[in-house]
């Protein structure tokens, strides 16, 4: 072994100084201090979750259970239909009622199962907490599990990627002989403004995040696994640090800036690989899960639980006491925005993500989902910074008219002229769209966000999107 | 954004008033007024929102105030104006739209239409206290210098004389020469130059790659002996600096990507050492601006970036 491939772990032996970012992005306020500070809360259990059958990237589950009947936490609720599919189990024991339907913050309207819960539970308050993060994670054994039984457990446990793009995470653990996988990576960058729910379960529950990465190592024969921070999280590096010592698992410290957490720009800045134009992380021997999504693999893998509860990050200057819940999936909005004290005077639009990638929601009634990381309420000020508004455009910033001036473009961590796709949907013009790459857009909001004309560029983006999937 | 532009040329405009007084406070505050009251008119009869409020026309107007000699007539200052906002933008559909920089239009309209009140000739005024007025450009004397060589003619013993005091380095970078109102301060327009590309009002890779291909073009002029100025004179003398960093700059006409910016400033650098060493004119800066404007769409349709992972 050369030098260079000893000091930097055998990981980044090619390119052992480079700089850990990649090209484009930007540097929004990052905000992270409001809820930052705050240890996980396991949330009192609500009277009732509502359940979508879409909470995933794919096909709709289908119900497998009858209105007024019993279940237990865990049961299975929908059944996944297709290969690109992930069950819905119950979040908590009780009673199901009639589906119902709800509107998703993206705007998709789904079915959703409401349960009613029991007076009692398996678990309440800090037995949750232990049961899902505590107790002992078997870092010594985990390799005696059967790679092909790690996949199929993810997929039995509806496991999806917790980051918020909750594409099947079973897919992604299947050993493949065409395309063999080098690297795992374990996505903890967290580039999201106001976000702190990944950054609470690196520092608080470090030992299962470890345990998910070897458990996804081993299931794809990764020769490396290697876990990915911005560099404005010392503590969380610390802790990751400390848990992975002993084991194949490293920690990648990457340069804080936004989209850093995109799946391309990760691999970019960790491993200067580029995934090809419509490719997959796959096609250059790489699969990236998010933190979250590996704790929740280890738990589904060591204690047979499936994905009933995750961490929501509840923040913003419009929300009185910002806080990080661990909460059973369908809880309503509504309820945790209660449970931190609720919102305040200058609160103006509540986000399901952050600010930059996430939905203003219309209403406080819809049930979080597994891909929900984070409630973030802005005041006005933030409202207009992060450039969301009324539906009639009230609260936005006045737009002026595109000056080309290029910004977009310079901050587009995929190298797109943004400004032409918009122009492309503005003027209905398909061809337009095609030709600049539309598809290649991984709607991070840099560009919405740089515009000195306050042009919604990112919205416009994904209507032109939306003209190219009619065209086709 | 058109506030760090007028930071920007601040400096270029206290230059302009040290070094000419009134007429510059005159000539540039009247394009402005002008330059406003057009755009205001405009929206007026096509019963469009007023745009002041975004400063363009400002912009428009101080580019054009500045680029015009010391003397000029009020009517020029006036025509200038509305042809550069009536013609140069709101023909095209307003701020956004037009295709040539609107100060370059409404400039190049007045110095064809008035030649003998805007050509080399006009610089000169004998019989003014402002003194730098009594000399010619130092490009105008490069001009003659170097046309009097090239027909084979003794170069006259004032011209060597002028030459001679139009080369001093100290007075061109400073500003102490004749020239349009704001551009004869090097100093000046470096400094809000550079303050508008650290503020991203302007972009690095238009004047990087105007300084360049002109300073390479200009140096090979002066090695065949087709100009008696250096290559670093050429660049600080007359508008060069002035156009690469405020008038080619401008977002609008100028293409959208980074190395679409980068040829175009090639292209404003090199048009402009040719135009001064081999047309009639003595300075280029405007008619190169203008003639890369329009090869604009192509550059753009030729320079779109890869996207990541394509190819």
């Amino acid at each position: 072994m050369s030098m260079a491939t000893i000091l930097s772990k055998g990981t980044f032996a090619k390119r052992p100084f480079r700089k850990r970012s990649f090209k484009g992005g930007i540097y929004p306020p990052e905000q992270k201090g409001l809820a930052a500070g705050m240890p996980i809360e396991v949330i009192p259990t609500p009277e009732e979750v509502r359940l979508p059958l879409l909470q995933h990237l794919g096909a709709p589950c289908k119900q497998v259970i009858e209105p007024r009947s019993q279940v237990q936490l865990g049961d299975i609720i929908g059944r996944a239909k297709g290969f690109i599919s992930a069950p819905i189990h119950a979040s908590l024991r009780g009673t199901t009622a009639r589906v119902s339907a709800t509107t998703l913050p993206a705007g998709r309207r789904v079915d959703v199962i409401p349960i009613k819960a029991d007076e009692t539970q398996p678990f309440t308050d800090r037995a949750v907490y232990d049961e899902i993060f505590g107790g002992d994670w078997a870092i010594e054994e985990l390799n005696n599990y059967d790679p092909e039984q790690i996949a199929n457990t993810a997929r039995d446990a509806g496991l999806v990627g917790l980051g918020g793009a909750t594409f099947p995470t079973h897919i992604k653990l299947r050993r493949n002989k065409e395309k063999p996988i080098s690297h795992m990576l374990i996505n903890g960058a967290e580039c999201e403004p106001y976000l702190t729910a990944d950054y609470r379960l690196m520092l608080e529950a470090p030992r299962p995040v470890i345990s998910g990465a070897i458990l996804a190592g081993r299931a794809v024969d990764a020769e490396h696994v290697t876990v990915c921070i911005e560099n404005n999280k010392p503590k969380a590096i610390k802790a990751l640090r400390n848990a992975a010592e002993g084991t194949n698992v490293s920690v990648c410290v990457l340069k804080t800036k936004y989209p850093q957490g995109g799946e391309k720009q990760l691999i970019s800045a960790v491993l200067g690989k580029t995934v090809p134009l419509g490719g997959l992380p796959l096609d250059v021997g790489v699969v990236v899960l998010n933190v979250g999504t590996t704790a929740a693999l280890a738990r589904a893998v060591l204690r047979g639980r499936p994905l009933t509860h995750r961490v929501v990050t509840v923040s913003g200057k419009g929300v009185m006491a910002p806080k990080n819940l661990l909460v059973p999936i369908g809880t309503s909005f509504r309820y945790l925005i209660d449970y931190c004290g609720g919102l305040n005077d200058v609160a103006q639009t509540v986000i399901a993500g952050g600010p930059m990638m996430g939905f203003a929601v219309g209403s406080l009634d819809i049930p979080v989902t597994k891909g929900t990381s984070g409630i973030t309420v802005l005041t006005q000020h933030e409202t207009r910074r992060f450039g969301f508004g009324g539906g009639d455009g009230s609260g936005q910033k006045p737009q002026t008219p595109c000056l080309r001036c290029g910004r977009c473009v310079s901050v587009c961590p995929m190298n797109l002229v943004p400004g032409r796709i918009a122009q492309a949907a503005r003027t209905n013009h398909p061809q337009l769209a095609e030709r600049y790459h539309a598809d290649a857009c991984v709607e991070c909001g840099c560009c919405a966000f740089e515009c000195p004309a306050n042009i919604p560029v990112v919205q416009l983006i994904r209507l032109s999107k939306a003209m190219l999937r009619r065209k086709t | 954004m058109m506030v760090d532009v007028l930071v920007g040329l601040l400096p270029v405009m206290v230059m302009a008033v040290v070094v000419f007084r009134w007429s510059a406070v005159v000539e540039v505050g009247l394009c402005v007024l002008a330059c406003l009251a057009s755009e205001w008119l405009l929206n007026l009869v096509q019963k469009k929102p007023q745009t002041l409020g975004d400063f363009s026309a400002v912009v428009t107007g101080l580019l054009l105030g500045l680029s015009l000699p010391s003397g000029s007539s009020w009517y020029i200052c006036v025509i200038g104006s509305v042809v550069a906002i009536g013609i140069g933008k709101a023909a095209f559909g307003g701020l956004g739209m037009n295709l040539f920089n609107p100060a370059m239009v409404g400039r190049a309209f007045v110095m064809l239409s008035f030649a003998s009140q805007l050509g080399a000739s006009a610089y000169v005024v004998t019989d003014s206290d402002v003194t730098v007025l009594s000399q010619a450009t130092p490009l105008t004397i490069a001009k003659q210098y170097a046309s009097d060589l090239a027909a084979g003619r003794e170069v006259a013993g004032n011209v060597e004389h002028q030459l001679q005091a139009a080369e001093k380095f100290w007075p061109l970078f400073i500003g102490q020469v004749n020239g349009s109102l704001g551009e004869t301060s090097a100093i000046a327009l470096l400094l809000g130059g550079i303050y508008m590309c650290l503020r991203r009002a302007a972009a690095w890779q238009i004047p990087l790659g105007a300084l360049l291909a002109g300073f390479v073009c200009a140096a090979l002029a002066r090695w065949t002996d087709l100009t008696p100025f250096t290559a670093l004179r050429h660049l600080i003398s007359g508008s060069f600096l002035l156009g690469a960093f405020f008038i080619a700059t401008d977002p609008v006409t100028s293409p959208i990507s980074s190395l679409g910016k980068f040829i175009f400033g090639l292209g404003v650098g090199i048009f402009t050492v040719l135009i001064r060493l081999f047309s009639g004119y003595p300075e280029g800066v405007m008619f190169a601006v203008l003639l890369m404007n329009a090869a604009v769409p192509l550059i753009d349709r030729w320079a779109v970036p890869k996207p990541m992972g394509a190819g």
